[in-house]
């Protein structure tokens, strides 16, 4: 066992970090430090430059046209590129709909998908949850009935991120309205541009329009779009939410962000000095910092078991909870070290290039929006509870 | 002892509620928040009418001989319904300055007219580098004949874009962040030198940061004692803190009952989800910050007019720790047990745990209050 980097390792983070900086654009890397939000050009951009490089699905065999990575190579590309300030990889298409195509697809639709997918030409969303199905989402509703080469959609998908800009959604169907909900639930591959798809936004607290709901009327989709066999899709669906669950952490994110409020500490004044003067302050910055160290480690000894051809087992489900906490501990302190000035509303300042200048300090804009919208990370991807009832059933046999 | 409130304080309470749920229901509020005043002249008008304006000042001063709990009976529906017109800044800062400091000119030149509905007021106290500390000011009052001249800026300052005046806390004297040499000054908002620049707020109200430019004001402007005016300001701060404290119990009241009615309804895996126990727990936990909540708030309501400025500001202050503890938790497991319709715009709990973590961040959160009332405690 060894902390430390080898030679090859270290070079390669050096050939991470030159890369980001040559490619990722100034204006996309100031919106991370800020907390302001991303366009869909600035994500397309730097992920079409990933993708052309072979690095946007990362955690892809070589058989797939990833690069084939260990452990250590993708634990510093995902730290590196955060360090750097790149936006996160839009897990949709590489990261959750991908291994799902590689894993039960046939070849047929490896080949049409999967290039698409790798050089983020092919935008992807999720069809998963419905108004009925959150938690519960064995109980979604959504009827595909086939009839001759194709599947007739109807049902509703909801919180779908990014479906404003996605080209196909990766939704989970009801094809079997008689058998158990588990035994009755088909993957299905649906082109957005199919008559009878409507998208409708949902505003969130903070004002952002990042989900949607999604309309499926009658919608007309071949039945060479359907991944694995029909009324097997449950096996598809839960192994893509174990994938999920593993990087949904963002333990990278959030080691930035310590260091963000660090940085936000020292400035802030206080009493003649700074915030960073304050140990009553700055011992919940290193109370946060701690935790985000014990789940990286975490995190690491999950991956190191995978390593050795283990899977991903029903405790990476402690990871997103205490990732999401921790997310949220961090959007809170900031909030916190902003103080008063958190409370002007800057639309402005966090959705468009502007040239304004900010109310208060520059960080001051983001800070209470982003601690209302990281409220989300205990809900989505599974919410807590979920979790915990997976540990509880699952791990500890309860 | 007697903690029940008399038959005109339920008549009070009864018809709060009532303006409440007849002028703002959730639709109505998303209106009134959309105006270009953040706020209805009519509310205003009804307020004055029913004595609302005027109740917690004494007879003397115009008003109608009430005190802090009248203040709390109706600051705590205000809260459950998120009411956005500027009692707190007219009312209960401005108001309360100019009555416990003001001249009989000025109690009968502004706080007669806003008792009436007539005017309203902002208190201009916080600096880009105040944070919470109100001794920590370096805008500058400098003598100019009879008068005076004021220069600097001003942050986050509530109501200041409908306000007639904006009283500014000003260094007449000493050093940065001595609490001696601070002066009040009543100015009119639309003095020549004063340049506004209006916002809403994360939860809708209206603020403004301002800048004085040679600001020339009269001798008569001067709130209270020249130099004096520290223990002023920091008297109104903390009955404005408890104001909130209890518009914060209303809305935990609210949050709290739009929760537990989601989860009596919203059914998954073929029960309402308040069948699971880990959600009943909380529920029980939402209820029980909320009474805490409660307490302290009318503790310190009972407390706040005490002869002896300590035992006032550990009652605000204490009160202040109470309220950002259940507001977290109520806010934050109100938007958990919604699932992902609380982290949305369409429903009133995302705008409640809005106003909840706003009222946290004003005049001190909990950490900053914490130790206010900690240093306190060890000094006596």
């Amino acid at each position: 066992m060894d902390l430390a980097l080898k030679p090859e390792h270290k070079a390669f983070a050096d050939e991470v970090r030159a890369f980001a900086r040559d490619n990722l654009s100034p204006a996309t890397r100031e919106k991370t430090f800020s907390g302001k939000h991303y366009s869909r050009d600035d994500h397309m951009v730097w992920q079409q430059a990933l993708g052309k490089k072979g690095w946007l699905a990362y955690t892809w065999p070589k058989k797939y046209g990833g690069p084939g990575w260990d452990v250590t190579q993708r634990f510093l590309f995902e730290n590196v590129l955060a360090e750097e300030g790149a936006p996160r990889i839009l897990p949709f298409g590489p990261k959750m709909v991908g291994p799902v195509i590689y894993t039960f697809g046939t070849d047929e639709q490896k080949e049409r998908f999967l290039p698409g997918i790798r050089s983020s030409e092919v935008s992807w969303c999720q069809g998963y949850s419905e108004p009925g199905a959150g938690s519960d989402l064995a109980n979604l509703r959504t009827r595909a009935v086939r009839e001759g080469d194709h599947y007739i959609v109807n049902g509703q998908k909801t919180w779908t991120s990014f479906a404003h800009w996605g080209d196909w959604i990766f939704c989970l169907v009801r094809t079997n309205p008689d058998a158990k909900p588990q035994e009755s639930i088909s993957f299905l591959l649906i082109d957005m541009k199919t008559p009878g798809v409507t998208v409708r936004p949902i505003i969130m607290t903070d004002g952002a329009h990042h989900v949607n709901d999604v309309f499926l009327d009658n919608v007309k989709v071949p039945v060479e779009n359907l991944i694995g066999k029909e009324n097997e899709g449950w096996t598809c669906a839960k192994f893509l939410l174990a994938n999920e669950r593993l990087g949904i952490a963002e333990v990278p994110a959030s080691k930035r962000g310590v260091s963000v409020l660090r940085q936000i500490a020292r400035s802030e004044p206080q009493d003649g000095r700074t915030l960073a003067d304050d140990p009553a302050f700055t011992a919940q910055i290193a109370d946060i910092d701690l935790q985000v160290q014990a789940l990286e480690m975490s995190e690491l000894r999950v991956l190191s078991t995978m390593a050795q051809g283990g899977a991903p087992g029903p405790e990476v489900s402690t990871l997103k909870v205490r990732g999401s906490e921790i997310q949220q501990r961090i959007a809170e302190l900031t909030m916190e070290a902003v103080g008063e000035y958190a409370q002007p509303y800057q639309p402005g300042m966090l959705f468009q290039d502007t040239n304004e200048t900010p109310i208060g300090p520059d960080h001051a804009p983001p800070a209470a929006p982003r601690y209302f919208n990281m409220r989300k990370t205990s809900i989505y991807g599974g919410s807590t509870e979920i979790q915990k009832n997976i540990v509880s059933k699952m791990v500890l046999g309860l | 002892m007697d903690l029940s409130l008399s038959d005109e304080q339920k008549q009070l309470k009864d018809a709060a509620e009532r303006f409440v749920r007849d002028k703002y229901t959730f639709e109505n509020r998303r209106k009134i928040a959309a105006t270009e005043r953040g706020w209805l002249p009519e509310n205003w008008a009804q307020f004055a009418e029913l004595g609302w304006l005027g109740m917690s000042f004494s007879e003397e001063d115009g008003g109608y001989g009430g005190g802090p709990i009248e203040t709390m009976i109706v600051m705590e529906e205000f809260g459950k319904g998120l009411v956005l017109e500027p009692f707190l800044p007219t009312v209960v800062l401005g108001g309360g300055m100019i009555a416990s400091a003001g001249s009989k000119a000025q109690k009968e030149a502004l706080l007669a007219p806003m008792i009436e509905g007539k005017k309203q007021f902002a208190l201009a106290w916080l600096e880009r580098q105040s944070r919470y500390n109100l001794a920590d000011v370096s805008l500058k009052a400098t003598k100019e004949g009879a008068g005076w001249s004021l220069s600097g800026h001003k942050g986050v300052v509530y109501n200041a874009p409908s306000a007639d005046h904006i009283i500014v806390l000003a260094r007449t004297a000493g050093s940065a962040r001595e609490p001696k040499g601070l002066t009040l000054f009543i100015v009119d908002a639309k003095a020549k030198g004063i340049s506004r620049r209006d916002y809403p707020t994360q939860d809708a109200l209206r603020a403004s940061e301002l800048t004085f430019d040679k600001v020339s004001v009269g001798a008569d402007a001067v709130l209270g004692k020249v130099d004096e005016a520290f223990p002023v300001v920091e008297g109104a701060v903390d009955r404005a803190i408890v104001a909130l404290c209890a518009e914060a119990t209303g809305c935990m009241d609210a949050i709290n009952a739009a929760t537990l009615e989601y989860i009596k309804t919203r059914k998954q895996f073929g029960v309402p989800i308040g069948k699971f126990q880990v959600l009943q727990h909380r529920m029980v936990d939402c209820f029980t910050n909320a009474q805490e909540a409660r307490s302290m708030t009318l503790m310190a309501s009972l407390k706040i007019d005490d002869k002896d400025p300590t035992v006032r500001a550990k009652a605000a202050s204490g009160a202040k720790v109470q309220i950002g503890k259940s507001g977290k938790f109520c806010g934050q497991s109100a938007v958990q047990m919604h699932g992902g319709m609380g982290v949305t715009d369409e429903l009133s709990v995302s705008h409640y745990f809005k106003r909840l973590t706003m009222i946290d961040l004003m005049f001190g959160n909990q950490q900053h209050h914490l130790t206010r009332y900690s240093n306190l405690a060890m000094a006596a």
